[in-house]
Formats: C-alpha cells, structure tokens, sequence
C-alpha cells in the first residue's frame, strides 16, 4: 500500500479545516446553551446532514459495505426500512414534544413528562453507553489503519516500532476531536459532520462510478454478483430461504419497528442535532432532510461491497491484504480474501471447513483496487473523517446528558451558567479519556466488549415503547414508565437466555439462561435473533407501563401540557411553501422509499 | 462571531479540487490503470472545484450560520428555561 505525497496533502487539508473550524468557532461560545445547543440556532439542512453523518461512522461504512458483500442488496432493508419510516416519524410526530418542551437533552424530556428516577435511569445507561460506543469506534479505526499498513512506510521511516501504530492512531484521532468540541462545542461537532457528509459523498462516488462501469452497470452486476444480491425482498416469505436467515415478519417488526424507531427517535445523539435546529419548523425537518440523502447511502456503500464480491477471482488483489498475498493458497470471493487468524498466521475455517472471509476489507480494497493515489486519498481522507464525526457525535451527546442530567440534577444543582460551561468542557476532556481507555479494554477483553454491547442492546430495546406511551397517552405514570423499562431490560435478558441462533455455542449469542440445555427457540441467524428479543422485550415495556400506570395515580393533565399529544395546542401548521411543511415532504420521503424498495425488489 | 457553513466546506473542496486538478495535469499515464484508463483526478477535481466556488459564493450571503444563544430567538427560550432550572437548584431540589 503506498501513499504518495498528494495523499498526504489531501489528509493534511482537511486536518487544518477540522481544526481551524474548532479554533473559528471558539468565540461564538459563551454560555453553556451556545456550548450544548449550538444555541438552538442551527438551519435546517445543517442540522439535516449533521443527523445522518453523526450516525455516520466509520464502522457503519465498513460494515454497511461488508454486509453488502454478505448478503448483497437486502442490507439496504437497514436503510429504507430501519431508518427512513423512523426519520419520518420522530420528524413528524415526535419533534413538537422533544423541541416544544424546551427540554435540553432526551433524558431531561423524560424528567419532564415522567419522574426523576426514569431520567437517572436513562441518562445514566446512556451515557455509559456513549463512551463505550466511542471507545469501540475508536479500536476499530486504529484496528483498520493498522490493517491498510498506511502508515507503516512514514513510522519506518521515523524508526518508530510498528506496533505503535494502534497508539499513534487512537492518541492523534482522540486530540484532534477534543480540541474541536472542545472549542466549539456541539455547533463546531456539527459543522465537521456536514463537512464529513460531504468528504464521503466526495470519497466514494468516484469508487462507485468507476465500479459499475467496469462490470458493466445495474444489469452487469446482476449478472455477474452472486444469485438474488440485487434483490432485496427475494425469499423473505421465510428464514430458510435468504442468507439474513429472517422472514419479513421478523424484520418488518424487529428491525423496522422496534430497532429503528427505539434508535432513530430516543437516541439522543441523533435526537441533539435536531434539538439544536434554529425553530421549531426547522427542528420537525431535520430527520425529514436527513432522511433523502440516507435512502440513497445504500448505493454509495452497500454497492461497494457487491462489485467486491462481483469481480472475477483471477485480478491482483490490492496490496492492502500484504499477508494475503504471501500466501497463495487463500480462498477468495472477489477482492475478498480469506480471514487470517491473528495468532497462528493461518487461513481461517468455519467449523464445517468452509474458508470465512474477511468482508470487513471489502470497502478498503475496493478503495485501493480502483482509486489511483490523489483521489485515493480523497477516499481515505473521507474514511478517517466518519470515524473522527462518529466519535465526535458520542463525545458531544455524552458531555450534554452528563452537565445537565448527571451533574447539574444529582451533583452540583444551581451553579452558576459559567461553571456548567466548563464542568461541559471538562466531560468533553473525560469522555474522551474513558473512550481511550474503552478502546484499550477493547484490545484485552475483546469478550467483555461483546458482553457490554449485549448488555446495552437489552437496555436500548424497549425504550421506543415508553418514549411513545409517553407522547400519546396521556395517562402513562411516572411508575409505569420506570417499571416498563426495568422489565422490558429483564424481558430482553430472559429472551436471550433461553433463545439461540443456529449452530452457536451457549454464551454470549444467547442461551446462557440453561446453558444451552434447553432452548425455548433455535433462530437462523443472530440477525433474527436480535430483532426477535427486540419484539419482545418493546411488547414486555408497553404491556407493564400500562398496567403499573392503571394502579397509580396519573398526573394532572395541566402539567402535561406541551409533553402530551392529547394536551398540546395544536399550533396552525407552519405557513411556509410547501416544500418546508413536515407532512408534505415525510409523505413524500416515504413514496421515494416505496419506489426503491419496488425497483430493487 | 457566526461562520457560515459553506465558507470553510467550499473552500475545502475548491482547495481540494485543485490539488487533485494540478496532480491530474502532471501525473503520469500509468497510474489510471486500475481507473480503467480515466484521468480520474483531472475530472473528480474539477468537479470538487465547480462545488467548492459554487459552495463559497452561497455562502457569502451568510444566511447559513449557527448564532449564539443570544441572537436567536430560540436561543433566548432556552436561556430563560436555563435560569428557571438554576432557580429550582438553588431552592434545593425542585421538581414534585
């Protein structure tokens, strides 16, 4: 793999606008509402593009490509149908309570509409889960740097040990994001996604042009890409029949509904950027805006992976895979090589002796299959820019709930606003020291960072059902929300238990409840097993929040109002052209989805 | 001091754009191999500069810009929510 000086250029242009915005922006940020809210000044398309790059990392890249590689264009079912309706609603229906409440992060809505133990609950698991999530990113940007060998010539050069190249890229990457937020706060965070947002778009369109045109277009790649890759809805009328090894049902419900709104509309990551927008007419449009650019991502990253797989088995592999190369004897699925066991420096097999391979390479090798050095490092450029904004996005999310919901609520209540300002600034500083220090456990404990994900996916999973009892039913309690949770968390443990995919050992993919003595349910992959404890435990929450808010005392409807469907002004819809009003253009958002989903069917 | 978006991202690109354009001048034939024989930085960069001037001429108009709290009016809300959440922190613990 060899950079040339342009490369180099490319990279370092873009590390002086990163910075330099950090260093513009500083002056705009005087109180701790310009510092967490941008000061709620954000117009509409920036705060848009800000709320699909920040979900944009570099992890959803590679592993949207891989996926893509894997299971070919149903991976677009993460798109058109575990995001877009999502979007539409917490743009339409969720964003009147969210902005109107004037609450300052997601938890403090639920301070407002429920009690304070439903806020601790969730500000506390959510931020956890922030920096956990931001210190996995961060391992898994220093893991494919070291892979692509991009540095290896410079510290060589340098006389630096190789193995240092892990640090290097964890330290730089964590600096670099901490002195932007840590200046401009979340507008400087959101200014570099949209940046990003268009360094990728920049990055990988000519990646994708030049791959159809070499297999010859939609219909070459059909032909030439394994079997049904190009239709997504092909054999989903039963698990057996499509390689996600689920049924329409499971993914309609699971993914479509539970997953998705439980992500899109409670995440408080995605949710800041919206509460950050400059009215309320701009707030209820920023998931609408965001969500047009992200039904077309598909062709800019699931069709990577396809023409990955799609290429004959006879061209060079790129020099990426150098391991790969020594060794003639690797299997391969395109530019796909075989995965190499870490420690033993052997090919790997799964347990029926067939070769695993390592998808995660396909976008990285096409990069470097197609990509001639000046726009390589556009592309590269572009790759280190979603991981930078995708830990960007956590960090800022984690110092807002923490200042406002952990500190000011359970710490230090009535301080003064500078002091929230820099308590801000220093969780910017912590949260990204507790990131590093999560991305070396990572590298220790690679099971303990697959059981905390776990353990979040269980807290994550009923969350929609109280979010939405919340804004429409009028008498859902405090209690009922708190013990919903609790429950719908236990309902996710217990389903995962006793359930297990297909061929897997009892443990962490499940069945850990009986040791795998008794399973309630065999699923035919992990994907379906995940959408299905997430039915159930989103089913458990909504059962138990209704029946403990039966038995308790409801709140008067006076203090609900603007936090309650039932009980809010409808305010005259916004007056502006027809292309500003939510209704208009959600409707319009999902017929285009609707069309895609037809023309790849 | 409010930045309009499009200032830094179309000078990003125009810069960009004509890196990519001068290396595409200068660059030897052989490395479009793998682009199936396409100059690709010569057009990919003049496509970014177009972008990137077009981005900054918008963006002088300075419509798309974060303010502070204070110059905006949804700004000024949360600041009056701020200082009421201070008040119910200094009676102790506020709330029901």
């Amino acid at each position: 793999m060899s950079l040339t000086t342009i490369d180099w250029v490319i990279m370092a242009v873009y590390l002086v606008f990163v910075l330099g915005i950090g260093f513009w922006l500083r002056r705009s940020i005087r109180t701790s509402t310009d510092f967490f809210l941008s000061g709620r000044s954000i117009p509409a398309w920036v705060a848009g593009l800000a709320f699909i790059s920040a979900n944009l990392g570099a992890q959803e890249v590679i592993g949207m490509g891989a996926s893509g590689a894997k299971y070919g264009i149903a991976t677009s079912h993460f798109y058109w149908i575990g995001a877009i309706p999502a979007m539409v609603f917490v743009g339409v229906f969720m964003m009147p309570f969210y902005y109107g409440s004037r609450a300052r992060s997601v938890p403090e809505y639920l301070k407002l509409r429920f009690d304070e133990k439903t806020r601790g609950f969730n500000a506390i698991s959510f931020a956890v889960m922030t920096v956990f999530s931001s210190g996995i990113s961060m391992y898994a940007m220093a893991k494919i740097i070291q892979s692509l060998h991009l540095f290896d010539a410079a510290f060589a050069a340098a006389g630096i040990a190789q193995d240092r190249i892990f640090d290097a890229s964890v330290v730089i990457s964590s600096v670099i994001v901490l002195v932007y937020i840590f200046l401009g706060g979340l507008t400087s965070a959101i200014y570099n996604e949209v940046l990003q947002f268009f360094l990728i778009v920049a990055g990988f369109l000519p990646l994708v042009w030049l791959g159809l045109r070499n297999v010859g277009g939609f219909s070459g790649l059909a032909q030439k890409a394994p079997a049904g890759f190009m239709e997504s809805w092909h054999g989903m009328t039963n698990p057996q029949n499509n390689a996600m090894g689920v049924e329409w049902f499971g993914l309609a419900m699971g993914l479509g509904f539970v997953l998705s709104f439980g992500y899109w509309c409670t995440d408080f990551l995605v949710v800041q950027r919206a509460m950050a927008a400059e009215s309320m007419s701009a707030a209820r449009r920023t998931p609408l805006i965001a969500a047009v650019p992200k039904m077309f991502f598909p062709f800019l990253v699931i069709l990577p992976g396809i023409i990955a797989v799609a290429l004959p088995n006879n061209v060079p592999l790129p020099s990426a895979s150098t391991q790969a190369e020594a060794s003639a004897s690797l299997a391969r699925k395109g530019i796909i090589p075989q995965k190499i066991d870490e420690k033993t420096h052997q090919p790997k097999v799964d347990k029926d002796g067939k070769p695993e391979f390592d998808y995660d390479l396909a976008i990285p090798n096409m990069l470097m299959f197609y990509l001639p050095t000046g726009v390589l490092g556009l592309g590269l450029t572009a790759l280190l820019a979603s991981f930078m904004s995708g830990m960007a996005g956590n960090v800022t999310a984690f110092n807002t709930v923490f200042t406002y919901d952990i500190y000011q609520s359970y710490v230090h209540p009535g301080a003064s606003d500078r002091h929230y300002l820099w308590i801000g600034r220093l969780a910017t500083v912590g949260g990204i020291a507790l990131s590093i220090a999560a991305a070396y456990a990572a590298t220790r404990f690679n099971n303990i960072m697959d059981m905390l994900q776990l353990v979040f996916g269980f807290v994550n999973a009923p969350l929609f059902a109280t979010f939405v009892l919340g804004m429409f039913w009028k008498r859902a309690t405090g209690h009922g929300a708190f013990f919903g949770l609790l429950s719908g968390t236990l309902a996710a443990a217990i389903h995962h238990g006793l359930t297990l995919p297909q061929g897997a050992t009892a443990g962490i993919k499940g069945g850990w409840l009986t040791g795998g003595s008794w399973i309630a349910k065999e699923y035919y992959s992990d994907m379906a097993a995940n959408f299905w404890m997430a039915i159930w435990a989103w089913s458990v929450c909504f059962v138990m929040t209704i029946v403990v808010s039966l038995m308790t005392e409801p709140r008067e409807d006076k203090e609900l109002a603007g936090l309650v469907y039932s009980l809010t002004e409808r305010k005259k819809e916004y007056a502006g052209p027809w292309y500003e009003q939510p209704v208009t253009l959600g409707i319009i958002v999902l017929l285009m989805t609707a069309v895609l989903n037809f023309v790849f069917r | 001091m409010s930045l309009d978006i499009r200032l830094p991202i179309g000078l990003m690109f125009a810069v960009l754009g004509m890196l990519l354009v001068a290396f595409g001048l200068v660059s030897d034939k052989a490395i479009y191999d793998r682009s199936l024989g396409i100059n690709i930085n010569l057009w990919w960069g003049l496509v970014l500069l177009a972008f990137g001037v077009v981005m900054f001429l918008l963006g002088r108009r300075g419509t798309s810009a974060a303010k502070s709290a204070d110059d905006s009016a949804e700004g000024r809300g949360i600041e009056e929510r701020e200082a009421q959440v201070e008040r119910e922190g200094r009676k102790g613990r506020g709330g029901h």
